[in-house]
Formats: structure tokens, sequence, C-alpha cells
């Protein structure tokens, strides 16, 4: 477990210095002069030549890569802008803060968000699922099966914002989505404002989990080690949640974790429908500014939390599942 | 699939999907009249219901999308004159439709959209015609290449093959969406002259281009792990001794085996694009207003949807039921072909 564990997250860190190595050239390819781009849109002469002091501008560009690098472990100073200490994801001019404490304020919001619509649609997916595997060819089975057809076919920027019209604005039946307040300050006010785009992102992402949840436990059903339990003698309910569900659910972590590291990267389609202040909005909001340094950072987290979270459910699978071995 | 421990007579060395997919469907009634895996499958799609009122659906928007110019002319609007501007009965002081539901009425089917006041039957019209353009072309090129990619790393192996594994590792750890957004300027400033308008056949074109730069990796990985099944079969073998090439291989031994999982790949991507491409258009990437798109429509009617409700919904529903059908066609499609790997 652990030589693999240590494997996976070398080649982690191969895969997101690959990713900032790209991201880094392709930025500073274009045929513009970074530090006008990186100073902004109000660019006094003064911070022109510190951003371009700063930026090193006068360095091939992979000499400014490896600062940058350099940067992440050791830290950085910007000379007047002041220092940026050990992990130092660069330096966003146009906001005259270091990038990562920018990520840093942005983060709660996002985890609120992704992970408390984690919660409803594995809650709700794996639950409909289950019913719908042991009530195999029923009603129920024919109704959640096409339930998620359907929601798999819905986008968050349709049913976001019908639901806030209807629900928020028209029928006052659900706060309108807000981030004022924070998780540890007022969890009520928090909870309220979270809760549609919850409810939304659970429709949407619910009906994966259902039709992966019904699959899996058909499939693992009939497997021979299931009847060899039950040919033992052990009850119905023993062995569908020791033996079958134990089964069934490892396919169904690997998605979850590719699911929460992508919402968890940023939300962005989600947060821009419903005016959310997270990491997807930041992004959005630098890609406006054409803020790179913050462009570069937003990317670099995003994808960390993508492989992270590949390399958690790949152990987590190998816990779950005995029949995997971690090679 | 022959294992050893199975030495029947009875039991063909090579058991395909073809012959297991014949001798499943017994009771046809001209007995024992041969038929092609294309036309049982054609036969058993025939059958199921949802996947032909599903075909007709799909077959029924992209009629649509190509004949928008005539339907256009026929109706006698277009996407891009404002009509509310001109005539001030149709706009109130706010540049809200005056006529309830969104300004629906004779001369304007759909109604008028808010500010502007263009007619939005056409534009929804030509947004079709050009969201489903876009979604087309992307999903043939990241199929196509997926195909050339995927089967060549498979059938080569070695170095070829590790080399391909882990580019497609790193795309598909990239954070696309996010990836997409911060590229845009970045591709457009490379591509246009600062201070010029962006011509939309080019936006067009970078759209594609970047979706097909990201989108081939899934497809590939699959197809090269199927590749990679297959390559140790003796029709291979047989070929490889006759002296075929590896191009000569990979295209007319390999690829006629596979035509089942491109196919449904295919007929995933497409939904999947039409739906990429309106939330990057959706994020304020690609196709901008004025140009007609499913997107664009979207981010138009977010911003004025607390007062004109009914405009968001006909960009919406049109494009639900559209990937609703699509996705039912796709399921279809996989049964039809594929009749063991029911759900």
């Amino acid at each position: 477990m652990i030589r693999f564990l240590i494997r996976r997250t070398l080649g982690a860190a191969v895969i997101l210095l690959i990713i900032s190595a790209i991201t880094f050239f392709l930025f500073y390819v274009a045929p513009r002069d970074p530090a006008r781009v990186a100073c902004g849109k109000v660019c006094t002469p003064q911070t022109l030549n510190l951003v371009r002091h700063n930026l090193g501008i006068a360095d091939p560009i992979p000499v400014q890569y490896w600062h940058w690098l350099e940067g992440i472990f050791v830290g950085r100073d910007y000379s007047s802008f002041g220092h940026c200490s050990a992990p130092c994801l660069g330096y966003s001019f146009q906001s005259q803060t270091p990038v990562l404490s920018l990520i840093l304020d942005r983060f709660p919001t996002t985890i609120g968000l992704s992970i408390g619509a984690a919660v409803v649609f594995v809650i709700f997916g794996v639950g409909t699922g289950m019913i719908a595997a042991v009530k195999q060819g029923k009603a129920l089975d024919k109704i959640a099966s096409s339930a998620s057809l359907i929601g798999s076919s819905l986008q968050i920027y349709i049913v976001g914002i019908i639901a806030m019209y209807y629900l928020s604005d028209q029928w006052h039946l659900v706060t309108r989505p807000n981030d004022h307040a924070g998780f540890t300050q007022d969890p009520a006010a928090w909870f309220g404002g979270l809760l549609l785009p919850w409810l939304v992102l659970a429709i949407i992402f619910t009906a994966n989990y259902t039709r992966m949840t019904r699959s899996q436990l058909v499939e693992t059903l009939s497997e021979d080690y299931v009847r060899t339990a039950r040919a033992k003698g052990l009850s119905r309910r023993t062995v569908f949640f020791r033996f079958a569900w134990r089964g069934a659910m490892a396919p169904i972590v690997t998605i979850f974790g590719i699911d929460l590291g992508t919402l968890l990267g940023g939300a962005i389609i989600t947060e821009q429908t419903f005016g959310l202040h997270g990491i997807g909005a930041l992004s959005i909001k630098a890609v406006r500014d054409n803020d790179l340094p913050m462009l570069l950072g937003v990317i670099l987290v995003a994808a960390a939390a993508i492989v992270v979270f590949n390399i958690i459910v790949d152990a987590i699978y190998a816990v779950i599942d005995p029949r995997v071995r971690l090679a | 699939m022959t294992t050893p421990a199975s030495p029947s007579p009875a039991a063909p060395l090579e058991v395909t999907d073809e012959d297991s997919a014949a001798s499943a469907k017994p009771g046809n009634p001209k007995g024992s009249e041969s038929r092609s895996p294309g036309r049982l499958a054609w036969i058993r799609f025939k059958r199921d219901r949802t996947g032909v009122i599903s075909a007709l659906v799909v077959i029924f928007f992209f009629v649509i999308g190509i004949a928008a110019p005539l339907i256009a002319k026929a109706y006698g609007k277009d996407p891009y004159t404002t009509y509310g501007q001109n005539d001030p009965s149709l706009l109130n002081d706010f540049g809200f439709p005056v006529k309830p539901n969104g300004g629906m009425s004779g001369d304007f089917w759909f109604g008028i959209d808010p500010q502007l006041g263009r007619d939005v039957f056409t534009f929804l019209l030509y947004a079709i015609r050009n969201s489903l353009l876009i979604a087309t072309a992307t999903a043939l090129l990241v199929t196509g290449l997926g195909i050339a990619i995927g089967l060549t790393a498979g059938y080569l192996g070695g170095k070829t093959d590790y080399l391909v594994g882990r580019i497609i590792d790193v795309l598909l750890a990239f954070p696309q969406t996010l990836f997409f957004i911060s590229f845009w300027p970045v591709v457009l400033n490379i591509l246009v002259a600062p201070n010029e308008a962006t011509p939309t056949w080019l936006t067009v074109v970078s759209l594609i281009s970047i979706m097909t730069a990201f989108g081939w990796a899934s497809i590939a990985r699959l197809l090269r792990g199927e590749v990679l099944a297959l390559r140790e079969r003796e029709f291979v073998e047989a070929a490889k001794v006759t002296g075929a090439s590896p191009a000569r291989i990979i295209f007319k031994e390999l690829l006629p085996n596979l035509w089942t999982p491109i196919l449904i790949q295919a007929t995933l991507a497409l939904p999947m694009y039409v739906t990429t491409e309106a939330g990057l258009a959706f994020l304020g990437v690609g196709l901008s207003d004025p140009t007609p798109d499913w997107g664009v429509m979207m981010q138009y009617g977010a911003q004025y949807y607390q007062s004109d409700i009914t405009y968001m919904l006909f960009p919406g529903l049109t494009m639900v039921i559209f990937v609703i059908a699509f996705n039912l066609l796709g399921d279809s499609v996989r049964d039809a072909l594929d009749p063991k790997a029911r759900r």
C-alpha cells in the first residue's frame, strides 16, 4: 500500500509538473507583452516597470518557469510588492495579493458547494440504485432508470436558472443562492444559501449514480461468490450488504472520486449560474482581467484536486474490493 | 474466450460478437436465411420503439438545422433584425416585450428577445444549426483522432503505447472547462491581431480544434484497451504472417472489429459536445452574441431571466429535448449493436 501511494504520488507530481509547464509556456508564447498583461487594466508606468522587473521578463521562458517552480518550494520576493512565502504560486499584480491567499480565500465556498452536493447525490443516487436493483424489472426500477436518463441529460445552466426563478423568486420556497455566511459564522444561513445549488447539482449527478449502482449490483448479485454465500446459509440481508454491496460499491467510489475532484477543482458553470464566489468564479474573473499568474495558480490547484482524488479513490478501491491488487 | 477447459468439438474456435448475435436471435421467420450483423442490428433497432422515436426527434432537429435558412425565408424574418427597436410598440420602456409570455404572437411565434427585440423563432433555428454543426464536426474529429491514435498505440505497443498512455493521463487530468476558458484569450491573441474583430469562422474553427485537442483522449484509451485484446487473436497473426503492413492490419483487420464501440462512443460524444459548447458560450467563451447558438441564447436569457423567463425556456427546453433524445438513441444503438451489454 505504501509503495503504491509513493509511486502514485510521484506520478501525480510529474503530471502536475507537465500541466504547469504546458500552461506556463502557452501563456507566454502569445505575441504580447506578459508584463503589460499581468499588470492589468489600471497600469501606471511605475507598476509596469516593477512588474517587468518582478516577472524577470528579460530571462528566457524556461528560466522564468524555473523561478516560478522555485517559488512554490522556497517562496519568492516580489521586491516592492512584498514577500510571498513558501508555497508561492505567484503574485496577482492586479489584486496586489499572492495568488495562493486569494485561492484559499475562495476555497471554503467551493468546498461547501461540492461536499454538500456530493453528500446529497451519493445518498440519493446509491439509494435509488439499490432499490432499482432489488426491484429489478418492476415499475419502480423503470421509473428510476428513466429518471436517471433524463437527469443526466439536464444541464446546470438550464435547470439552475429555471429553479432559481420559480423556487426562489416566484414561490419563495428556497433562499436565493448566496455565499454571504461562512459555515462557522452562521451555519443556518450557510445551509440556506447553498441548498438550491446542492439540489440542482444533485438532480444532475444522482442520475449517474443510480444507473451505476443498479448495473453494478445486478451484476454482482449474479456472481458466484454471492451465490456461494447464499448457499452457505447466510441471510439475504447479510449477503446483500456484506458481499454484493461491497463488491458493487468499488467502481462507484472511483466515479465519485473523479466527480468530487472535478467539482472541487472549480464548478465553474455552477458558480456562474448561481452567482457564487468560489474557485470557479475566481478563474472567470482572472480570465476577464487577463490575470495570468492567477489563472496558472487556479489551473494547478484544480488539476491537483483531480489527481489527488484519483489516487485516493484507487487506494479506497483496493480497501473495499479485496480482489484488486495495487500494482 | 477459448479456454483449454472446453475442448468440445461443437464450440467454434472464434466466438465473435456476430456469431453470438446471430445465434441469439433464432426465431426469425425466414429460418436459416443468412443476415449480416449490420442487418441484424438494424432489425433489432427497428423493434425498439423508444429508439425509433428518439431517432425521429434527432432527425427532426438535424433537418431543422439544415433547413434553417429555408424555414426562415418562408416565415419571413431573420435572426439579426432588431424588430423590437424598429417598432416601438413591441418593447416597453424597460426593453421587455409588451405582450405577455415573452411577446409571443402571430407575427413572432416564439416572441422577441428582451432589449434588442430580435425574433426568437429564427434565432433559435439558426442556433440549432450552428450548435449542431460545431458539435457534429467535433464529435467526428474526436472520434477519428481517437480511432487513429488508440488503434496505433494499442497495436504497436511498447514505447509508442507508453508515450501515448502518458499523454492521455495528462490530458485527462487537465481541468478542461477551466483550461478552455483560460486559453481562449491566448488562442485569439495568437490568431487575431489586437484591435481587430475576430471573424466568426475563425471562432468556430478554434473552438472545434480546442475541443478536439482535449476530447480524443478518452475514446483513444478505450479503443487501445480493445485492441490489446484483439491483437493476440489468430486473424491478426494470420495477417502478420502473410506480410501485411501495420497500417493494413490496423485499418483493414482491427478497425472492422471495433465499429460497435466506436459507434457507441460517437453517439455519446455528440450530445456531450452540444452541451460542452453551450456551456462554454454560457461562460462567455467561444461563440458570442449576435451569432445564434444554444449557449449564446442561454447566456442572454440568464441575464434577463428575472423579467423574461419565457425567453430562457425556448433554448433550454429544445436543448434538453435534443440531448435526451440523442442519449436515448445512443442507448438503443448500443442495445441493437451489442445485445449482450444490456444495462
